[in-house]
């Protein structure tokens, strides 16, 4: 195919070529990673500035109620945005895909290089709203409708207007990107790769970006129908108003309509970061059990069902928004439903553990801390998911305690897992071990302290979103302890993470050199000719592969591992191998 | 192996730490023991299942640690097993959902014989509705809502003339009696959440939202915004007091009907002299939002208070300080952001004013008095 020459014809000359305007999907990869982190630290100091407040009201006087709902909303939104859905899409995903699959490189580099562009300048956007009078919006990180858009609401003039305008940016980037990866995943994967042999990484990521393709649209006619009521006064989600004692010329808008076309893109959206760190944590599990995924089919089906069932959950967000309350019943036993094939994959994790070879190595630490992590944050998702048990939680602290359970740390730990896990393969050295040892304790242990006890003032019935609780009877002194306690905490957790950056960019350049394959890994990401891989992955030849990922321990051969690639005879095909392999070109 | 010694702590100063926490839910004062009810079940389901997976994991990893020599099982599949792990699943999910949604089936369903209660979000205070004799509500608009109007309630409507009108952030109910909360605002989203009462719903403008509940407990409760709904989210605070019918009959008739409050208004409206100014101005600041942060009893609230604000001199951020003229009320409302009081956040929202209407506002913190 003419794409896999011209890749290997067009090896970049010049730095500019080769490391800024690259087409190169790994130097796209880590230009996404390194955006991610860098936005993803704002998003995690805006978020100790928020405990501050909580955990200390009125200590400090520079953040009022204006600026700590700006720091709440802007929160949100790095983190769920600009970090998590960029970093595995456009970090993991461009990094892993190619070489993952056999890839010489994705089908459009182009196009995968515009991608990266139009991200960095939805970041940039999102940053320039610190600085225009009145600052970033502080609607909260749903951007509801009408208080968003209206005065009374920190950032309701530019802050609003430059939020949805860079969202607007972003989907147009993930939108580039996506389609690449989609495509690259159906169309350039090397011979004998077939679906069913490819990593649950890649398969994660798969779903996720196809799940991103039909989710974001809504979000971004939703921004445009807001911009249009900011600016030019149209009524789409605005009824008829009085805001703060002045009649308005809104009317007949709906602003549920807002909610659902926000959140039939924002539940997807938890599966946009759950599918890839469900598809990396099998990967690492395997690897460092020594042990082949268990079920590795009714994973990928599991992957497959919940990213179509978190297309008919959305409204589980709304179940006391005002909607029709018939509603509740639809949506309380769709979201029900995804907890099976969710729990299917729990227990296919912990299986894989199950009579393995456990070495505890950093990546693994990671991994069964995100097992008990998502445990926790997903069991408590039957809480709010179920919709008479969530009418009295909902909105309250015990939504923020799951939420950062289940798509906040959870991720994480799986972001921080695959790093350590890739990094010898991005550049050729190993992270450091004891700095990665520290920061895995902290974080593991200190968001858990953080989050467990959180479900508690919400159960209690702390609202969210509240800057401050004076004069609360129902709010016992013992509360306002704990949230001390808990920002205490949230700071030394957010120190540690300057640990990882530091040791990030010391091990760059002066940590221990890895060799190809350090973990001792079957995919075929680590049977690259040179570490780290160079322009175009294979050298001239492109890899062939005889099974799948997950040949690990396997009776009777020499080695606990046989890579993807490994001659048909050394064995380990999967459990049930295609029928007739395809034929090898010559 | 410190991480299967962790995994086992975690579980197990979960399940302490859940015994012993002094945080969990407030005393109910409702019908929906139910609600609490199937909180409990839903613990109980998913802490075993949390107890049990963590405690195996924890196991494993300390069980099958690398050793040297050491090698794993080859086990890719076993549809048996996954057979049997997706059946008790089902059958925990099942046990969550059913009683969950039959809870449901009585939260959608109010009782006929339910007493309707109206309750106005606006930022950042609540108003309340009851009906009157003929046991109708009528009908509203925002382009009714007015200064002597806050409800936006339709003034040719014969069936709201006989509605009760309830302007302060404190409601009473009887005790025992069914109410179904109808919801209405003219700005922005709000909730009302008393945590006592488990039941709530949001407020959306445009529309009307309802639930219904039954209080079973005599008290004062306290209701907040549970809503983001501006920078005053927090101050958007109301009372429910539940009370013996005697007593709930006897406030009632406290409070004004709406044909009493037009009736009451309209002189106003249409005066003129100095001490109606101040009328309009008090009308305004009930509209405008401006009570909700500002009293005029001289508790403490976000902003000043307002009783014997006139006249005092204000030490601002930075140390200097200003006198409270009405020079310096005007520019402080037209430019709320132009300097920070001491002691108070700026987070002031700028209000649009009419020249004659700022005059009135000011007109109105005037009459609260001088310091003392």
């Amino acid at each position: 195919m003419s794409y896999v020459d011209a890749g290997a014809h067009h090896a970049p000359q010049t730095f500019i070529t080769k490391y800024v305007w690259s087409q190169d999907h790994k130097v796209i990869a880590v230009q996404y990673a390194s955006t991610a982190i860098l936005v993803g630290l704002i998003g995690l100091v805006l978020s100790n500035l928020m405990r501050l407040q909580i955990g200390f009201p009125g200590q400090f006087a520079f953040i009022n109620a204006e600026r700590y709902y700006q720091f709440v909303t802007m929160h949100g939104m790095i983190m769920v945005i600009y970090l998590l859905t960029a970093l595995f899409l456009g970090g993991f995903g461009n990094y892993l895909i190619p070489l993952m699959v056999g890839a010489r490189d994705m089908v459009f580099p182009y196009m995968n290089m515009l991608s990266f562009w139009v991200y960095l300048l939805s970041v940039l956007v999102l940053i320039a709203s610190f600085f225009v009078p009145g600052g970033p919006t502080g609607a909260g990180w749903t951007l509801y409708p009408p208080q968003a858009i209206l005065p009374g609401t920190p950032g309701f003039e530019g802050g609003i207007v430059l939020m949805l305008v860079s969202l607007l940016i972003f989907i147009v980037a993930t939108t580039m990107g996506g389609l690449n990866y989609v495509t690259t995943v159906l169309q350039a994967r090397c011979e004998g790769m077939t679906l069913l042999r490819m990593p649950l990484a890649v398969w994660g990521i798969f779903v996720a970006t196809i799940l991103a393709l039909l989710a974001f649209p809504a979000l971004f006619v939703s921004g445009v129908m807001m911009l249009l009521d900011k600016t030019l006064h149209t009524s789409f989600f605005m009824p008829a108003l009085v805001s703060l004692g002045q009649a308005t010329d809104y009317k007949g808008g709906s602003p549920l309509l807002f909610q659902h076309l926000f959140w039939f893109f924002g539940h997807p959206e938890v599966y946009i970061v759950a599918l890839p760190a469900f598809g990396i944590v099998s990967d690492l599990i395997s690897v460092h059990a020594r042990k082949a995924i268990f079920g590795y089919r009714t994973m990928v089906w599991a992957i497959v069902v919940i990213g179509g069932l978190s297309f008919v959950v959305w409204a589980h967000h709304m179940f006391v928004s005002g909607m029709n309350p018939w509603f509740g019943f639809f949506f309380a036993t769709s979201t029900l439903i995804i907890a099976v094939p969710t729990a299917i994959k729990v227990y296919n994790w912990v299986l894989t553990l199950w009579r393995g070879d456990l070495h505890l190595t950093v990546p693994m630490l990671f991994t069964l801390a995100f097992i008990l992590t998502f445990l926790s944050g997903g069991l408590t998702g039957l809480f709010l998911g179920n919709v008479s048990v969530d009418i009295p939680l909902s909105g309250t602290y015990f939504v923020v305690a799951h939420f950062h359970m289940v798509m906040g740390v959870a991720p994480l730990l799986v972001v921080f897992g695959g790093i350590y896990h890739w990094f010898p393969k991005v550049t050729g050295r190993m992270l450091d071990d004891r700095l990665g040892k520290f920061h895995f304790w902290v974080t593991f242990i200190g968001t858990y302290l953080i989050y467990f006890p959180m479900h508690y003032l919400g159960v209690l019935g702390m609202p969210r979103r509240y800057y401050n609780y004076e004069n609360y009877q129902f709010i016992p002194a013992s509360a306002h302890t704990l949230n001390a306690f808990i920002t205490v905490v949230a700071l030394t957790v957010g120190a540690a993470q300057l640990v990882y950056v530091y040791n990030l960019v010391w091990s760059t350049f002066r940590g221990r050199r890895a060799d190809g394959n350090p973990w001792r890994a079957a995919s075929l990401e680590w049977a690259t000719p040179n570490t780290p891989p160079v322009h175009g992955n294979w050298g001239p030849r492109l890899p062939v592969v005889h099974r799948w990922a997950y040949a690990y321990s396997v009776p009777g051969a020499p080695q606990d591992f046989i890579a993807q690639d490994a001659p048909l005879e050394a064995g380990g095909q999967e459990p049930e191998p295609p029928a007739r392999p395809r034929e090898v070109p010559t | 192996m410190l991480i299967a010694l962790a995994l086992l702590v975690i579980v197990v100063a979960s399940v302490l730490f859940h015994l012993v926490t002094p945080w969990w839910t407030t005393p109910l004062a409702s019908n929906w023991k139910q609600m609490d009810d199937t909180l409990a079940i839903t613990l109980a389901i998913t802490g075993l299942f949390f107890v049990v997976i963590n405690l195996f994991v924890a196991y494993t990893v300390w069980r099958f640690r690398h050793r040297k020599g050491q090698r794993a099982a080859y086990e890719p599949e076993n549809k048996r097993l996954e057979r049997w792990l997706i059946g008790v699943t089902t059958v925990g999910i099942v046990g969550l959902l059913a009683p969950g949604l039959a809870v449901y089936a009585d939260y959608v369903r109010p009782p006929a014989d339910a007493l309707l209660l109206e309750i106005v979000g606006q930022q950042w205070q609540w108003r309340f509705r009851l009906t009157g004799a003929s046991g109708k509500l009528g009908g509203s608009d925002a382009r009714f809502v007015s200064g002597s109007n806050p409800l936006g309630l339709d003034p040719a409507d014969p069936a709201g003339q006989d509605n009760i009108i309830v302007l302060g952030n404190e409601v009473h109910l009887p005790l025992g009696h069914p109410v179904k909360v109808l919801m209405r605002s003219h700005d922005v989203l709000h909730d009302f959440f008393v945590p006592q009462f488990r039941a709530r719903m949001n407020i959306v403008p445009g529309q009307v939202s309802s639930f219904w509940f039954t209080p079973t407990q005599p008290g004062r409760y306290e209701s907040m915004c549970a809503q983001l709904c501006g920078v005053g989210h927090p101050n958007m605070r109301g009372f429910v007091v539940v009370e013996d019918d005697a007593a709930f009959q006897a406030w009632l008739k406290q409070q004004p009907t709406f044909a009493a409050t037009l009736a009451a208004a309209a002189p106003a409206g249409a005066g003129t002299a100095g001490g109606s100014l101040a009328a309009q101005g008090r009308s305004l600041a009930q509209t405008k939002g401006c009570v909700a942060c500002h009293t005029v009893d001289g508790s403490p609230g976000v902003g000043p208070t307002w009783k014997g604000l006139f006249g005092k001199t204000e030490t601002l951020v930075g140390g200097s300080t200003a006198l409270v003229d009405e020079a310096y009320l005007k520019d402080f409302i037209r430019n709320p952001k132009a300097r920070a009081v001491k002691g108070f956040a700026q987070v002031m929202p700028q209000i649009e004013l009419t020249d004659d209407e700022l005059a009135a506002l000011v007109s109105y913190i005037k009459s609260n008095g001088k310091p003392s």
